[in-house]
């Protein structure tokens, strides 16, 4: 499979995440929340005008911002 | 209290229920709701465990990891530090679980458990896990984990509370408990020979065991704030911290030259540890991610790209309309409730001081409020719905690119939506917001957003000078004023954001990682508990600062009699008159006469003093011995020069827009003093919102009159 970022997913479609180039802190942030390489995310919704992004993670609902998401690279 | 009684800790992520279980334990009533991280303040209550037992428990900030990152983590971390130190170290810590997510909670868990005291894991939101059809096999969850107890319950469906509660008198009575986990993170020996300066550092400090002592070594690495807070801590000297942090980027460094991240290390060696120990047990292992919840579904309407902002403003404007139309039928009883009390102690006592002080001050002060109660409980109700059922996390999620335009976040919304309820509570959920600039903003311009107290002001001038017409067929005039002062107040707030961002410094970058909740039906018991607890503080209020400052007031504004019995009394002469007239000069322009300024004085303490300032006002003013009703005075009050009616719609509108902006409630103001650390923002928002407030009065008044409206 191919590598692209978080934000290319279309809604409904799942995929691994290889790593990020967030800032520093969101970094450790999702990592806390189980959001880090390796862990399988189903992407649930985008928001309008390039707002926030949705995902499903570890069984829970999350949302992200659009260019945070950006720097998210999945396969 | 008796430093015997055994302190519980309640831990847990953030929307995990910690303050739910708090509350069934200690019969207390904190505000619960379904918006990750309301809790910001450590609570303290005491619980009763058996007739001779009782513990203390302490309610503990949402948090997701034990590493700070904003406010209210900062405080859970710090105090984690302490007990691991041996202060103040609780009997026993209670870790809150969702049980609905379980992989995400157990990380906290863990991190909790290296911390030497007893766990047990309240299992909670067992009830969800349930009506899917699923279950979780706790005894199996212990084993794995190494805890005290796991106890499944449901906080919500109020199940599970005494098995936690024999449980913790288990822990309590049980001398010299062990604690034995039985997970610990696998720490590969390259990467604990990398790491061994600083442990060897944190070793000489404190002397923890190894693992210990690795673990807070991986997390000093992490996070520069996590070495910060534990500089903090330990009261290390400058020189101390110096090498600490030497040595900290030098071992981050070759961390990354290994092709790894030091940043996420910590969180990668323990969620390996989690997902290994968890992977087998099926009955445990829930990290799907195929399904499509019912809150999913649900949210393709709610947050739609078009439909979710249109519904999002159609129910604010349905709150805000039905205020005023719903709340019209009570608010009449109530306010010949009061007419009747004051005209039956008129007739019950002889005419004197004393009847004029009860009749005069006291009624009619206080009364003047008491009617506005059912508004502010309908207010409360909407807004504890909105909140309890996940819908304000939606709003969050919908809202936070418009909000990051101009300068504020996505989590800027809930406590700008709790100011229309009142300024104070939301300036305490602004500790949600990660980012400090962000965090400032919204605080900066919270107080404009049109708060419970401005009600009764807003109410009593529409009811009086905006005439009760239908517009369009299904708005009303009056209501739609009601909703234009409201909006008046939240677009001000807006555009003083966008200014302001621009001139206020931030420290990092803002992101936005917010956990969507699953919607629920809010609780009737908890709601009405919500809009009860609401009222009281309505009344109570009432009882203490509006009846103390009307009974002041009456004072004033009967008070110097004239010394002969020839001369007529005229208010214009009391104390509260003199006062009144040497600012009417300031306020002539705006269309005030010198009772709106006494009035002004007098909001001060709370805007809505301003309703029963005027209340008192007339009271004392009027000749007969009836008791006045506040809206006809209003109306047949006539300027002595002009001979024209004092109070217009214009000066309606004027005194509209004063209290939409103005900067009245001293309580706001001490809150955000000591939220921001300092006297300048508060000062700030005092000249701003004053500065505000006169120039939109004097516009609508003199820009009113001189396009010909009275």
């Amino acid at each position: 499979m191919s590598i692209k970022q978080l934000h290319h997913l279309l809604p409904g479609e799942s995929a691994k995440i290889i790593s990020f180039h967030t800032d520093l802190t969101l970094q450790s942030r999702l990592v806390e929340m189980g959001i880090l390489p390796g862990v399988e995310i189903r992407l649930m919704k985008k928001g309008p005008f390039k707002g926030p992004i949705e995902i499903k993670v570890r069984g829970y609902e999350v949302a992200l911002r659009y260019k945070d998401a950006m720097q998210i690279n999945v396969s | 209290m008796d430093n015997k009684t055994p302190l519980i800790a309640l831990m847990g992520n953030p929307n995990s229920g910690k303050t739910a279980i708090f509350n069934l334990l200690t019969g207390m009533n904190q505000k619960v709701s379904n918006y990750p991280g309301i809790t910001v303040e450590q609570r303290r209550g005491n619980a009763q465990l058996t007739d001779t037992c009782a513990v203390q428990i302490m309610d503990m900030p949402g948090t997701y990891s034990l590493t700070p990152e904003s406010l209210d983590e900062k405080i859970v971390a710090q105090q984690t530090l302490k007990w691991l130190n041996g202060i103040d170290r609780p009997a026993a810590i209670i870790s809150v679980v969702d049980a609905g997510n379980l992989s995400r909670n157990l990380y906290l868990t863990s991190q909790v458990m290296e911390l030497g005291i007893p766990v047990i894991i309240a299992l909670n939101m067992m009830d969800r896990v349930k009506n899917k059809n699923q279950n979780i096999d706790s005894k199996e969850l212990q084993k794995i984990l190494g805890v005290h107890a796991v106890v499944p319950m449901s906080a919500r469906e109020k199940w599970g509370i005494n098995e936690l509660q024999s449980e913790l008198l288990n822990v309590i009575t049980k001398a010299n408990i062990e604690v034995s986990t039985h997970i610990q993170m696998e720490i590969p020996k390259e990467i604990e020979k990398i790491i061994s300066p600083i442990s060897e550092f944190l070793y000489d400090k404190n002397n923890h065991d190894n693992y210990i002592t690795n673990v807070q070594a991986l997390r000093i690495i992490t996070r520069k704030s996590a070495l910060e807070l534990y500089s903090e801590c330990e009261n290390l000297t400058g020189a101390e911290i110096k090498s600490l942090t030497l040595l900290r980027d030098n071992v981050a460094h070759e961390i990354d030259v290994l092709g790894l991240n030091h940043r996420i290390l910590e969180a990668t060696l323990r969620f390996e540890m989690l997902d290994n120990a968890l992977k087998d047990h099926t009955l445990i292992n829930q990290s799907e991610i195929k399904n499509q919840s019912r809150s999913e579904r649900v949210d393709k309407i709610l947050t739609h790209k078009w439909v979710g902002p249109l519904i999002f403003i159609t129910l604010l404007y349905g709150i805000f309309q039905s205020i005023f139309t719903w709340a019209t039928i009570p608010m009449q009883y109530i306010d010949s409730a009061v007419g009747y009390l004051g005209n039956y102690c008129v007739q019950l006592f002889l005419p004197g001081i004393l009847r004029d002080l009860l009749v005069e001050g006291i009624i009619s002060g206080v009364g003047a409020i008491l009617i506005f109660l059912p508004q502010i409980l309908i207010l409360m109700f909407f807004m504890t719905i909105l909140e309890d059922t996940g819908y304000m996390a939606r709003v969050a999620f919908m809202m936070d690119k418009l909000m990051n335009k101009i300068g504020l976040h996505g989590k800027s919304v809930l406590p700008l939506m709790s100011g229309y309820a009142c300024a104070i509570p939301g300036i305490m959920a602004t500790r949600t917001i990660d980012s400090w600039k962000e965090r400032l903003i919204t605080i900066i311009v919270l107080p404009l957003i049109s708060c419970s107290a401005r009600l009764p002001v807003y109410t009593l001038m529409i009811g009086a000078f905006i005439p009760n017409k239908p517009i369009l067929g299904f708005l009303n005039l009056q209501g739609l004023t009601m909703v234009l002062m409201y909006f008046l107040g939240t677009v001000t707030a807006m555009v003083i954001a966008a200014i302001i961002s621009r001139f206020i410094e931030g420290k990092g970058k803002s992101s936005f990682v917010m956990e969507m909740p699953p919607y629920r039906m809010p609780l009737a018991v908890s709601l009405f508990r919500q809009v009860y607890t609401r009222g009281k503080l309505f009344v109570i209020n009432a009882g203490k600062i509006i009846m103390a400052i009307s009974i002041v007031l009456w004072f004033l504004a009967s008070f110097p009699k004239p010394e002969s019995d020839e001369v007529t009394f005229s208010i214009q002469n009391s104390y509260a008159g003199k006062i009144g007239h040497a600012i009417e000069p300031v306020i002539a322009p705006l269309g005030f006469d010198w009772k709106i300024g006494v009035g002004l004085i007098t909001s001060f303490a709370a805007r809505e003093v301003m309703v029963s300032t005027l209340a008192t006002l007339y009271n004392v003013e009027d000749e007969g011995d009836g008791f006045v009703g506040i809206t006809e005075a209003l109306k047949n009050e006539v300027n002595p020069l002009t001979g024209l009616p004092q109070y217009t719609p214009l000066v309606a509108l004027s005194i509209m827009v004063f209290y939409v902006y103005a900067a009245q409630c001293m309580a706001t103001f001490a809150i955000v003093k000591n939220e921001t650390n300092s006297w300048k923002w508060p000062l700030i928002m005092i000249v701003y919102m004053t500065g505000l407030a006169y120039i939109g009065s004097l516009l609508v008044y003199q820009g009113g009159q001189m396009l010909g409206f009275t």
